[in-house]
């Protein structure tokens, strides 16, 4: 297969881990007894969940920044909506189960008053329907989004601060009670999803499960689009659109497909999020957010497969290590987390292991070349010879 | 000293035990004491000797009770003579104190006893109404009595009010006399012809009381003439409130531009001129705003006579402040990143949270409260529009802001060091300007500006480690919008966006219309990417 020499080892390393993690925490966390050492506490199981989601979020990012050369301030807004599909067909199974009784009506709905169903509800209901709309809705937003940005050559820092824009407006227009997604409080009080108890450790599993196969299938395809023939026509547009296009080529189109697909992946994450946090609501479409997650990619390395998914593990996991051990001390780590790895990072951990690796085979290459060089100066043509 | 002690005891016990009716009856002028004397049996005269002492207070209160004895709504409890004006709830009355007409809760009819009345006693009354208030010797009191009874329409009230037009010297006063003499014709059986003209005097006043008033004349009479004034009358106000509507969403705007204006003007000198995106621009504000909260603590605690001179005080601090900030930004990190935009974004953002983040571990992450001086506070009337003073000096103070920023750019050496920088750098390095050195400068002009900007906002916002965030994305907004390089685009940028936000408010709600002005700036970036005012030349995208 072309992929498998493509890719490399380590990617294949990456998703072999990847995989590895979707059977074995489930395993240990149902199989083990609670005093193994190796038993996963059920609590831990949800929380690597939305690790691995982060990941899938970060990977998105990069194949959109780190392989096509646009920064999007506007992510988490994709991420978000993909969640707020789900969650919308979360809210419809409760049924009569809510705190009102009402079998058709979200609580909330019922708490404003509300006498039928938006228009926009309806179909949510069905799990294909919802999983339909978690690639669409986000997919279609940035389609739109970027083909009039793209169209109109809007590039750089003017994209970044409009994708920001972009993120601002929809949390501020979900934030509205009569927008019908929940307002402030969002979507929650979730009780199954396809029929299983959404609070059950055995549900927890295979959510973290699909998580895990997710962010493998999102490695692979993220590695079949850059290493094919249109992968290398984004890092051309990432290194020299005006050169591309002189070329002859369509930049518009490369960023818009990227985008796409990009915001389709981070659809898919936040839909992934929500019934292993248990919540939306509108602070996901913070500006904030959307930049956490660019520095996930930062710090992994962008422009590789692995370094966003070990950025967003890591910055995640001293995220929750932090805010538990010293709250007041986490946003200093971040913010200065920002400034050295654009300062002294540039090309995140990955990518700074690869150039000094290949930095030092070209010096070692180089001395063995001017060891060889010498040698031959040195070789005297045997006069036996 | 001696005798100072007694008389301190005294007047603590009068202020312990008299805060309740003894208090009142101690003052002899006072007519909630004056007032309780309808109470009990009495002969005609003497209610009419208590109308004319109510009257001689020259307290407009007294005018309800005055009003309530001629309507027969005066009663007195039965046990302690105690006065109210009282209305039949059912079976009970529901009584009010006489001179303030809060409400005392409901009593039995049979508890209450009407003060008795015939016509005499109400001549008397309308006579001390109209002498009460509209002869009073301050032309103010004058003033409140006209507005009183216009409000109260009240038809018995012509005469005095003839009398008093009549009498009366100053203009203003006197027109609002007419005003009141043309709700009480309405209210009146005057003849048609009288009530139109009274139409016309309303339509002069055209304000939203008038017009209530006009609406519902004309909908009661059946007199062609009078209800044609009157709809004539009605048309005039409605254009008139219209207008004033519309002067006050421009104002609104022109306030929320120039609240926008503050804080970009400072990015429109670091991203418009420098091309540096500076996301800690908005902490840049925050530190000038808890500059000026340190300056008021400082003043609150050692001289508070100089609060008044507080924010004068705090606005060279802020730029200092400010400006140091960001110079150390400049040299420490962002000069490392010039030509890498969006490592640039990042960097800055990282040190948006640091600065947030000990904001908000010195101060608290609450609020802390900013003072406003006396010339800050209050407001004043223009037409039916109230503009409120520190609206209107943070307009003058952006303004004043701009200008001078105009000026440091245009006529001074930094200015001009400044502008061949940012249009050649290497020409003008080659030309000996210390090109690092004015980009320092540069960016701690635009976050200095920033940290005054900070003074003029903590006196209309919270002053929050937040309130940087609230206006970063606005500011990035305003100066894309407007078009990067431009002083002038930002100003229209910001009072563009200002008014057109106040416009859709209205219409769309607060959220909604600032979402539908996102949408449209966003939308107005297809169009135009380089903004309304675009810098001429050629561009290459790199």
């Amino acid at each position: 297969m072309i992929l498998a020499r493509f890719l490399g080892p380590r990617v294949w390393i990456l998703i072999a881990a990847i995989l590895a993690a979707a059977i074995l925490v489930p395993l240990s966390n149902l199989a083990l007894p609670a005093d193994h050492p190796l038993h996963v506490p059920s609590y831990l199981v949800p929380l690597f969940g939305k690790y691995v989601c982060y990941a899938l979020l970060a990977l998105a990012l990069d194949l959109v920044w780190g392989y096509c050369g646009i920064l999007s301030l506007g992510h988490g807004a994709f991420f978000a909506l993909g969640g707020y599909a789900m969650g919308m067909y979360l809210m419809r199974q409760i049924g009569a189960r809510g705190v009102y009784g009402n079998p058709e009506l979200p609580d909330f709905m019922v708490f404003l008053n509300w006498k039928e169903l938006p228009w926009y509800w309806t179909g949510f209901d069905q799990f294909w329907f919802a999983a339909l709309m978690v690639m669409l809705v986000p997919g279609l937003l940035a389609f739109v989004f970027g083909f009039f940005a793209f169209r109109s050559r809007v590039t750089g820092v003017y994209l970044s601060i409009i994708t920001q824009a972009m993120t601002y407006a929809l949390l501020l227009a979900f934030f509205r009670n009569d927008m019908g997604f929940g307002g402030n409080n969002g979507l929650t009080d979730f009780k199954d999803i396809l029929g299983f108890s959404i609070q059950a450790d055995a549900t927890r599993a295979g959510l973290f499960a699909a998580s895990c196969i997710a962010l493998a299938l999102g490695v692979l395809l993220v590695g079949w689009i850059t290493r094919s023939k249109l992968g290398k026509l984004m890092i051309a547009v990432r290194d020299a659109e005006s050169r591309t296009r002189f070329i002859g080529w369509r930049p518009e189109y490369v960023k818009l497909f990227a985008f796409t697909v990009s915001a389709v992946m981070a659809g898919i994450a936040g839909a992934l999020y929500v019934p292993q946090v248990g919540i939306i609501n509108p602070g996901e479409f913070s500006p904030v957010n959307s930049i956490e997650i660019v520095v996930w990619a930062a710090v992994g390395g962008r422009g590789t497969l692995i370094g966003p998914v070990i950025g967003a593990l890591l910055v995640n996991y001293g995220k929750t290590v932090f805010t538990a051990l010293a709250p007041e001390f986490w946003l200093f780590l971040l913010g200065g987390l920002f400034v050295f790895v654009t300062l002294l990072l540039p090309r995140g951990i990955v990518g700074t292991i690869d150039h000094g690796w290949d930095a030092l085979r070209a010096t070692r290459r180089a001395k063995e070349a001017e060891k060889g060089e010498t040698a031959g100066t040195d070789v005297v043509p045997d006069p036996a010879e | 000293m001696n005798r100072s002690i007694p008389w301190l005891l005294l007047s603590l016990a009068v202020l312990l035990f008299g805060l309740g009716p003894a208090a009142a009856q101690q003052a002899e002028a006072d007519p909630a004491a004056i007032v309780q004397k309808f109470g009990g049996k009495q002969s005609f005269d003497a209610t009419e000797a208590v109308i004319a002492e109510l009257a001689a207070t020259g307290d407009e209160r007294v005018a309800r009770a005055l009003r309530a004895l001629r309507e027969g709504d005066l009663y007195w409890r039965e046990g302690d003579e105690a006065v109210f004006i009282a209305t039949r709830k059912g079976s009970d009355y529901e009584i009010f104190d006489p001179l303030t007409g809060d409400s005392a809760g409901t009593v039995p009819s049979g508890d209450l006893q009407k003060v008795r009345v015939k016509n005499s006693i109400r001549n008397a009354v309308t006579g001390a109404l109209g002498t009460l208030t509209l002869r009073a010797e301050n032309p103010a009191q004058r003033m409140r009595a006209a507005s009183t009874l216009f409000s109260d329409a009240d038809p018995e009230m012509i005469g005095p009010l003839d009398a008093a037009i009549a009498a009366e010297e100053d203009s203003a006063v006197k027109a609002r006399m007419q005003e009141a003499r043309a709700s009480a014709v309405l209210a009146s059986d005057l003849p048609a012809a009288d009530k139109a003209a009274a139409a016309k005097v309303l339509a002069t006043r055209a304000d939203r009381e008038s017009l209530t008033m006009l609406i519902r004349f004309a909908g009661a009479t059946d007199d062609p003439v009078a209800k044609q004034a009157a709809d004539a009358a009605i048309v005039a106000i409605q254009n008139n409130i219209a207008f004033w509507n519309q002067t006050q969403n421009i104002w609104y705007g022109l306030s929320l531009g120039s609240v926008l204006l503050l804080a970009a003007i400072g990015l429109a000198i670091t991203f418009g001129v420098m091309g540096v995106i500076n996301m800690a621009h908005g902490e840049m504000v925050m530190l000038g705003a808890y500059t000026t909260f340190m300056v008021q603590e400082l003043i609150r605690n050692n001289a508070p006579g100089l609060f008044e001179w507080s924010l004068t005080i705090a606005l060279p601090l802020a730029f200092l402040v400010s400006g140091t900030v960001g110079l150390v930004m400049e040299r420490g990190l962002i000069r490392f990143l010039y030509g890498r935009p969006l490592e640039t974004l990042l960097a800055t953002f990282g040190v948006s949270l640091i600065l947030q983040q000990a904001v908000r571990t010195i101060f608290g992450p609450s609020n802390r409260q900013v003072g406003n001086p006396d010339w800050m506070s209050g407001a004043f009337d223009v037409g039916l529009m109230s503009v409120t003073w520190n609206r209107l000096w943070i307009i003058v103070f952006a303004l004043v802001v701009f200008l001078a920023l105009l000026a440091v750019l245009n006529r001074t050496p930094l200015g001009l060091q400044m502008r061949a920088v940012t249009q050649n750098r290497r020409m003008a390095a080659a030309m000996g300007i210390r090109t690092p050195w004015v980009d320092a400068m540069t960016f701690a002009l635009g976050s200095g500006i920033a940290g005054i900007a900070g003074v003029a906002l903590s006196q209309i916002d919270n002053v929050s480690p937040n309130l940087g965030q609230g206006y970063i994305i606005d500011s990035f907004m305003v100066v894309v919008f407007g078009g990067v390089g431009n002083l002038w685009g930002t100003l229209v940028g910001a009072m563009t966006l200002g008014i057109v936000n106040k416009f859709l408010e209205p219409y769309a709600g607060a959220v909604l219309g600032k979402i539908v002005v996102l949408v449209l700036i966003i939308l107005f970036i297809q169009k135009r990417p380089r903004g309304l005012f675009a810098q001429k030349g050629r561009f290459v995208d790199a």
